[in-house]
Order: C-alpha cells, then sequence, then structure tokens
C-alpha cells in the first residue's frame, strides 16, 4: 500500500505538496472505504446467489424480478429492512442491543483490511496477515453474545450458547489446519503464501503436501462451523430457536447482521482460495506483472471464492442439520485431532526437506 | 498555484501516532473505569473487552504486534467470552452487583493504591529522556519470527515454554476430570 501511494504522489506535482502523512492516511481510508463497499455489495449479491440457487435446487424460480435475473433484489430488500421500524424489546438491555450489531460488523470487516484481492491490492499487507484475520474474527463472537444478552430471550440466550459454544470450540481446527500452509510456507504473510503458489496447477499448496491436502478439507469444513452453516446451523435453527441470537432484531439491525453474515461467508471463501488454492494465480504459468494481467488476477480469485461459496450454499440446501452433540463431537474427536496430525506431518516435512 | 494551496494544508505526520495514542488510551481508561464501575457484572465484561481492545491498539502502536493480536485472540476472543458464558449462564435477575463489604472495599483500596505507588515509583525511577520518541521508532517488521525461535531456542526460552505447556496440560486434564460423567453420581 504505502509504494503504491509513493508511487503516485512521484506521479503528480499536485500530491507532493501535501504533507505525506496525510497522503497515507487519505489513501488508506479510502482503500479500506473501497473494501467495504465492495464487500457490502457482494455480500448482498451472495445473498441472492444462495436465494437462486436453493431455488434451482427445490425446482423453483428465486427471486428474477428486480434487475437482470433478480441481481438487484438485495438493494431492494436493503430498502425494504431500512423502512421498516426497528424494534427494541422493552425489556431488552438498551445500549447493549444497539451496540451489538456493529461489533459483529466490524468483526468480519476488519478481517478484510489484511485480505489481499489481487497482487498489491490490500489495504494493509501485514507480514502476520493470517493471524491477524483468525485473532479480528474472534471478535465477532463478542457481539453475537452481546446481543443474545442483551435481547432477553429464550430463544436469544439459547442460539448464543449454543453459537458460542460452536464458533470457540472450531477456532482450534480452523486455526490449526490453516497453520499448516503457514508451516511449509515459512510465513503468515497472505500475499507471499500466493507467490508461492504461481506456476502450474500442482503448486497449488492443496496439492503440495499430504499435510496441506488434508488441511484444506479440514479448514473447509471448520470454515462452514465457524460461519454457522448448514449443516452446523444449530445457533439459528429455524425450526427449533426462531432465529438464535438475532430473533428479537428487526429492520436496519438485522440488516447489518445479516450482511456481517454474508461477508463471513466471502472472507473465508476467499481465505480458502488465498491459502489453498493458489489465491489469483490461474494454475498455468503466466506472467501477472502488468496492469491487464493484475486485474485478471482478482477475477481469478473472485471466481474461486465463487466456486467455494457455491459449495457453501449446496451443502447447505442438501444436507440436514446435525444433532448438537454431535458437531461438537466432531469438532473435537474429528477435525481437532486430525488438523493435529496433518501440522505434525507438515512440520516432519520442513524438518526433513529442509522447507520446500 | 496549487503547491501554494496544498501547503496551507497542516503537516500532521509528526503528530500523528501521538494523536492514535491518545485516543487508544482514553479508550482503555475510560472503558477500564466503565468496567470498575458498572453496576451490572456483563456491562463490566463488556467495558473490559474495550479496554482489552485499548491495550491491543498501544501494543501494535509500539510495534509488538505479535503481542497485540495475541491480547485480542486470548483476551478477547477466549478469556472474555468464557468469562460472558459463564455469566449467562449464572441468570440475570442474580447478576447485580451490590457494594461488598466495608472490609473487602477497604482491602481493595489498600491493594489499588499500593499498586498505583509502586508504579509511580517505577515510573519515576526510569529514565524517560532516553527512550525514543513513537514517530522516532523504524518501521515495524513483524516480531513473529523473533518471538517464536526465541520460544524454542535451547538457550533461551525452550525450558520455560515447555514447563508452561506441561503446566497448562496439566490443567486440562484436571478439569475434564472435574466435569467427567460419574457413573455412580445419576
Amino acid at each position: 500500500m504505502k509504494e503504491l501511494l509513493d508511487r503516485l504522489v512521484e506521479g503528480s506535482s499536485l500530491l507532493q505538496a501535501v504533507p505525506r502523512g496525510l497522503v497515507y492516511t487519505t489513501g488508506i481510508l479510502l482503500a479500506c472505504s473501497g473494501v467495504l463497499l465492495l464487500v457490502s455489495l457482494f455480500a448482498g449479491e451472495i445473498v441472492w446467489m444462495e436465494r437462486r440457487i436453493s431455488g434451482r435446487m427445490q425446482a423453483r424460480i428465486g427471486p428474477n424480478r428486480v434487475g437482470p435475473q433478480g441481481l438487484l433484489q438485495f438493494l431492494a430488500d436493503g430498502v425494504k429492512l431500512l423502512a421498516k421500524e426497528d424494534v427494541i424489546p422493552s425489556s431488552a438491555d438498551r445500549g447493549v442491543f444497539v451496540i451489538a450489531p456493529y461489533i459483529v460488523f466490524a468483526g468480519v470487516f476488519a478481517a478484510f483490511a489484511a485480505v489481499p484481492l489481487g497482487a498489491g491490492l490490500v489495504p494493509a499487507d501485514l507480514p502476520f496477515g493470517l493471524f491477524y484475520v483468525l485473532a479480528i474474527t474472534s471478535v465477532e463472537v463478542v457481539g453475537v453474545i452481546m446481543a443474545g444478552w442483551a435481547s432477553n430471550s429464550k430463544w436469544s440466550i439459547l442460539g448464543t450458547m449454543r453459537e458460542v459454544a460452536q464458533v470457540i470450540s472450531y477456532e482450534m481446527p480452523l486455526a490449526i489446519s490453516a497453520l499448516t500452509v503457514a508451516v511449509l510456507a515459512g510465513t503468515l504473510n497472505l500475499t507471499d503464501i500466493v507467490a508461492q503458489q504461481s506456476g502450474w496447477v500442482w503448486n497449488w499448496w492443496v496439492f503440495r503436501s499430504p499435510a496441506t491436502f488434508v488441511g484444506f478439507f479440514l479448514f473447509f469444513t471448520a470454515a462452514l462451523a465457524a460461519l454457522k452453516r448448514a449443516p452446523f446451523d444449530l445457533p439459528e435453527a429455524e425450526s427449533e430457536l426462531v432465529a438464535g441470537f438475532h430473533t428479537e432484531y428487526t429492520g436496519f439491525r438485522f440488516a447489518i447482521f445479516f450482511l456481517a453474515e454474508y461477508a463471513g461467508m466471502f472472507l473465508f471463501a476467499l481465505l480458502t482460495a488465498i491459502l489453498f488454492c493458489g489465491g489469483w494465480h490461474l494454475g498455468v504459468p503466466v506472467d501477472l506483472t502488468s496492469g491487464l494481467a493484475r486485474a485478471a488476477g482478482f477475477l481469478v480469485l473472485f471466481l474461486k471464492a465463487c466456486a467455494f461459496l457455491f459449495v457453501m450454499i449446496w451443502v447447505r440446501w442438501s444436507l440436514p442439520r446435525y444433532r448438537v452433540d454431535k458437531v461438537m463431537y466432531l469438532c473435537y474427536k474429528v477435525l481437532l485431532p486430525w488438523s493435529v496430525v496433518a501440522l505434525v506431518v507438515a512440520a516432519l516435512q520442513v524438518l526433513l526437506t529442509g522447507g520446500r | 498555484m496549487t503547491p501554494s494551496l496544498a501547503s496551507l494544508i497542516p503537516d500532521l505526520t509528526p503528530v500523528l501516532p501521538g494523536l492514535v495514542f491518545w485516543v487508544l488510551a482514553g479508550l482503555s481508561v475510560v472503558s477500564a473505569v466503565a468496567a470498575a464501575m458498572a453496576p451490572k457484572i456483563v456491562h463490566a465484561a463488556f467495558g473490559l473487552m474495550a479496554a482489552f481492545f485499548g491495550v491491543a491498539g498501544l501494543y501494535a502502536l509500539l510495534g509488538a504486534d505479535f503481542l497485540s493480536l495475541t491480547q485480542v485472540v486470548v483476551y478477547v476472543g477466549g478469556i472474555l467470552v468464557l468469562l460472558v458464558f459463564g455469566v449467562l449462564l449464572t441468570g440475570r435477575a442474580k447478576a447485580q452487583l451490590g457494594l461488598e463489604k466495608p472490609v473487602r472495599v477497604g482491602g481493595a483500596v489498600a491493594a489499588g493504591t499500593a499498586l498505583l505507588l509502586g508504579l509511580l515509583l517505577a515510573i519515576g525511577k526510569s529514565d524517560l529522556s532516553r527512550s525514543p520518541w513513537l514517530s522516532d521508532l523504524p518501521e515495524p517488521q513483524g516480531t513473529t519470527h523473533a518471538i517464536g525461535r526465541a520460544l524454542l531456542d535451547p538457550e533461551q526460552y525452550l525450558l520455560p515454554f515447555e514447563l508452561v505447556s506441561v503446566f497448562l496440560l496439566a490443567a486440562l486434564v484436571g478439569a475434564a476430570y472435574l466435569v467427567r460423567r460419574r457413573r455412580d453420581a445419576s
């Protein structure tokens, strides 16, 4: 980001007169707003994708009236939600109830600051990007607790308990399976991890080691559970808990929870593509340094993320919900041991082969 | 024409780290006070969360990136969540805090004063003029590698690290033992 801004400053006499700190601050704010806008809009489109695909799977059409093929449906829904009454239950804890959606939203969107969307297309290229993303998403849980507790409703509390137990449990296999890549790559920087996967498709981390191959499936499964997507959607189980922790939320506040949920899906789809499936590399050796190729790389990453999003939606509309104790069993007795095994194998591989 | 217009913009570059520091310090102090004064225990926990965040931000500002993220993932994502989880299970009505017995209040005041005095003494003794200003610090390079090497280096922190690991494992086994399903009790 800093190099990009430096180059921008050198190219313009107007910017050279402006203090450098102001250029950096404004540039970073603009980049973050751009990412925020992109992710919010795309989260809306994921909702549309989900509704169309689920329609297909249930032999109906789904929303196709607003815009071409119903693409603008989420705007109509957004306006509808904005126009609805913002109900705050009389027995709710007002302050906490009002803040909670923003904490959940911030927890998800802060992670995007360090996720590269293309070569050099990242607001903050942190040397510990992977750790940052996994750390900052854990803030979301606190927002969920706030929402569930402040609602003062049985459904909300039950949903919150399930969600917290599930999400903090699945954070462990999620982080450990992501570590398999970090150990083999020798870095936590997401841009570097992608750079190591250039060239042919077998250079992608998922195909480069048995540890990362297993890690890929563990990561994706744990991500599904951390996102509370079916078959792990117990915290929101519509048929038992109405809507879980956001039962009492209406209007715009509900829309924020919804947006954060779908942005979370996008985040983990991107992370899966970046860590295991080559990021913005196509899988054939092509030069990605020119401006046009960078834009194409962005598109490639986007399509990969869309493929993972499709799998998430596909799984949700084909599999029945797990029982609550089975969800915990799967985490602690299946995913966690296997991810530790994968991590040990990855570490052994580094020891024996000296890195690559 | 244009340079004169642009030069009217004040150069805030050297002030920015200080500004960020005061915002983060303010956040930590205000939310820590809120955590101590909140009548409801859950509110206190949420105040504590904001305080943790402020401190994590301060660590990040000082270039201690690994420490800062560990603060978030361990304190906010782990300890605080478990704390609130416990409070949720105890129910809402009983979670109101009253004033403690005078003996306890006195003890707390004494302990707090002692801590404050100790800190003031330590600050007074340290030579602040020798530590560099924030804006003079080199750009942080990431501390994760260095910390990892130091922790696993037999000549540095390998033994304490392993001891802590065994200690935590023992605590885990103990916790599992305490909550195990008792066959005879049912």
